[in-house]
């Protein structure tokens, strides 16, 4: 290997700095799966019989389901009777009714991440809900967001107060008969975020969910339903951390946006759990269904994610343009370093008439990293005129890392266009000796090309979180190069 | 002359990959002077340049280079052109994605930052770099574009100097900077170079034609072959190379060797 190579393969050595345990009592369900450890999930949640039955029906449909096999990724076959599928700070009485009652020490572990949980000391303009292992620990500006009709609460809670649109809406988009994970989601989901945005109402502020698994040998199942009524608009971010472990840990959420007519849902994630050690030792297992309903006319949901952590992500955001002239947007970057893999990219299935469908994905590769991109654009018969443009590039950092490309096309409507673009790039020495000839060192030469190569999604990321994007990237890449 | 030079390069000896290039080079450049080096295809002109500049893969052999007295083969590629030392490359490289602009300015506030100057706002840069823009005559439109990408043979090399006006190097490498200029380009480029000069910095400049150097005029023309300097002269040896070819240099080194 020439020093060059190995000038360029040397940058990939850096700290997960999120990888702290924060020391709380907690209280966990023994390892395990069975019928049992569903019903005292359901019961330590008071949950409603229904949803009892809901989640006992996937479970039954999950223990007939085989894993899939099909992703372009490898790792050793997971024990799922060794996961905890309930773990939760320990409350006195009731729990916390609002965050004053919060432990402070997990106000304290929010603060750490940059997550203030206390209204004063706020994001600006951001409402949050902090999940911490299996519940949800504080949602805040619930009042404000109240008096406008938004619902944005814990997914328990909603449960509880807001039933009847649980069900309707719950298992809509994504049925638990979806996929293996979905299903074991849907029968241990333990607490995830709610939110519904009535009619004609532009939710005013960022809404915000904060994921945190904490508990060792636990898996995290979140739940997310976000709900936009007629005419209603509302941006979502998503971000996730978890402690450095050496065991692998599971995180199988499920995400269901719901737009009717004339409705904008953005949903945004910044992905950052504990990749594992350079080695490959320990790390999150990101096995995530997300999926958005464009159920009404002239609707829109977009999916941006910035993913850069986890030791294996398995995702595809997708939207179902089942309304006529509704808009699926998906903008993606997904970053694979030292034993990282990933196997990501989107579904947009085309129903309606003019639907249109973009598709932005950038995958960055380095150290040993695996990026893949998988993509299904679907036009059904009924989709006259609908339109999809994809655009797939690749990013190669040092020569033992790979990217792959797998776009499927189904095309049953011949009005339909259907464009697709794909590119393979690599940092050169030659780069970023050009770039080091004028001053610039490695580490921010190489910030600067992966920058510039993103720059297409880091443009549809809320502010705060676009600046936050670019910083995480060079965190996640340090070391790839120099 | 008492003053330190800016660059000496002392019995200098360099290869790639254990085959020799560079085989005994000897070379004084002082403040205010410009030294021109011409030479057969492959004698290894470009390499003297990657070894200045610190290239990786290049590996130094034997000998020393001092500049401003101090070690240069030790400090690392960016510290170098943070020091003052810029290379016009032969082939400019393209980097998709980042602004030429952005490049730039981040370029020059790493330089100013080394040298204890604070570094320039988004505007004072421009103001900057309108003005050095006119030296070079430069479309705007450039600047918008990521670094040489899609540019012109002619547009990247004019960049090249457009960013030297900016640094403003103490020691200016310029390897073949004349090659895939039209003759006009190849004016305004020399012109430029020229309103670059100062008593205080130096230029190196490494071209195939005597041409070039009617506009930027050297103190010292030095003749590279086989990896050693085998002449030097005044800016009439270029004349002489242009008449007679290399043959009769190569022949005269070969009977002075023998
Ligand atoms: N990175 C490299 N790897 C292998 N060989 C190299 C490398 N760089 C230079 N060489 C070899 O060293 C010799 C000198 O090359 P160099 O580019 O310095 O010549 P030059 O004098 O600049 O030529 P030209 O006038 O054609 O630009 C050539 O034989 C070239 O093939
Ligand atoms: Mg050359």
């Amino acid at each position: 290997m020439s020093t060059a190579t190995e000038t360029i393969e040397g940058l990939v050595k850096q700290e997960y700095k999120y990888g702290f345990v924060t020391d709380v009592e907690t209280e966990s369900a023994p390892p395990g799966l069975n019928e049992d450890i569903i019903r005292l999930i359901s019961a330590k949640k008071q949950e409603p019989e229904w949803m009892t039955e809901w989640r006992l029906k996937a479970y039954r449909h999950w223990t007939t389901m085989a894993l899939p096999q099909w992703a372009h990724v490898h790792y050793p076959p997971v024990d799922y009777q060794d996961i905890t599928y309930y773990s939760a700070p320990k409350q006195r009485g009731d729990g916390p009714k609002s965050l004053d009652e919060v432990d402070p020490k997990l106000l304290e572990m929010y603060e750490k991440l940059g997550i203030p949980l206390k209204e004063r000391e706020r994001l600006a303009g951001v409402a949050v809900d902090a999940v911490f292992d299996s519940v949800s620990v504080g949602t805040t500006f619930k009042k404000q967001l109240g008096e406008k009709g938004i619902i944005f609460c814990s997914f328990s809670e909603a449960v509880q107060e807001h039933p009847d649109l649980v069900r309707k809406y719950l298992g809509a988009v994504v049925p638990h008969t979806d996929n293996f994970y979905a299903a074991l989601n849907s029968a241990v989901f333990t607490d995830g975020s709610f939110c519904y945005i009535p009619k004609g109402v532009r939710c005013p502020m960022e809404l915000s969910t904060y994921f945190r698994i904490n508990a060792a040998k636990s898996g995290q199942f979140e739940r997310t339903l976000i709900v936009a009524d007629e005419g209603a608009s509302v941006s979502y971010l998503e971000g996730c951390t978890a402690p450095m472990r050496d065991e692998n840990q599971l995180h199988a959420a499920v995400v269901e946006l719901i737009a009717l007519d004339r409705a904008e849902i953005k949903y945004s994630t910044v992905q950052n759990w504990y990749p594992g050690d350079e080695n490959g030792k320990g790390g999150i297992y990101n096995f995530v269904t997300k999926r958005g309903l464009c159920k009404g006319r002239n609707s829109k949901i977009s999916w941006t994610q910035v993913e850069t952590g986890s030791a294996i992500t398995w995702k595809y955001p997708s939207c179902i343009l089942q309304g006529d002239h509704s808009v699926g947007e998906f903008y993606s970057v997904a970053v694979t370093n030292n034993c990282q893999q990933a196997d990501t990219g989107t579904k947009m299935v085309h129903i309606g008439k003019n639907t249109r469908s973009t598709i932005v994905s950038k995958g960055i590769s380095a150290g040993r990293g695996q990026n893949s991109y998988r993509g299904l654009v679907k036009i059904q018969k009924s989709a006259a005129h609908a339109r999809n443009f994809s655009q797939c590039d690749s990013l190669l950092i040092g020569d033992r890392c790979g990217a792959h490309t797998f776009p499927y096309i189904e095309v049953k409507n011949t009005t339909a266009s259907v464009e697709h673009e794909a590119t393979t790039s690599k940092i050169g020495e030659d780069q970023i000796f050009y770039c080091n000839q004028r001053g610039i060192s490695t580490q921010d030469a190489v910030n600067m090309i992966i920058n510039g190569f993103c720059k297409e999604v880091f443009r549809e990321l809320p502010m705060e979180f676009a600046v936050e994007a670019q910083k995480l990237l060079g965190v996640s890449l340090e070391g790839s190069v120099g | 002359m008492s003053q330190q030079p800016i660059l000496e390069i002392r019995s200098l000896s360099a290869g790639v990959e254990g085959r020799p290039i560079l085989k005994g080079i000897d070379l004084v450049i002082r403040a205010g002077e410009v030294h021109a080096i011409m030479g057969p295809n492959g004698s290894g002109k470009s390499t003297l340049a990657a070894v200045l500049a610190g290239r990786d893969g290049y590996e130094v052999t034997g000998g020393q280079v001092l500049y401003d007295g101090k070690d240069l083969l030790d400090l690392d590629p960016e510290e170098r052109a943070r020091e003052g030392l810029f290379l016009a490359f032969q082939y400019p490289v393209e980097i998709p994605g980042v602004n030429s602009t952005y490049f730039l300015k981040a370029a020059l506030n790493e330089v100013r930052k080394h040298k204890g100057q604070s570094e320039l706002d988004a505007m004072e840069f421009l103001t900057l770099v309108k003005e050095r823009m006119k030296i070079l005559d430069l479309d705007d439109d450039l600047l918008k574009r990521s670094v040489n990408e899609g540019f012109s043979g002619g547009e990247k090399k004019r960049n090249e100097i457009f960013q030297m006006a900016v640094l403003e190097p103490r020691l200016a490498v310029l390897d073949e900077t004349d090659s895939g200029l039209d003759i006009d380009a190849l004016k305004v480029v020399s012109h430029g170079v020229n309103k670059l000069k100062r008593p205080d910095n130096a230029q190196l400049v490494i071209t195939h034609y005597q041409r070039l150097l009617n506009y930027i005029v050297p103190d010292f023309v030095h003749v590279l072959v086989d990896g050693r300097i085998v002449r030097t002269g005044d800016k009439t040896l270029a004349l002489e190379l242009e008449e007679k070819g290399y043959d009769w240099i190569i022949k005269e080194a070969e009977a002075v060797a023998a």
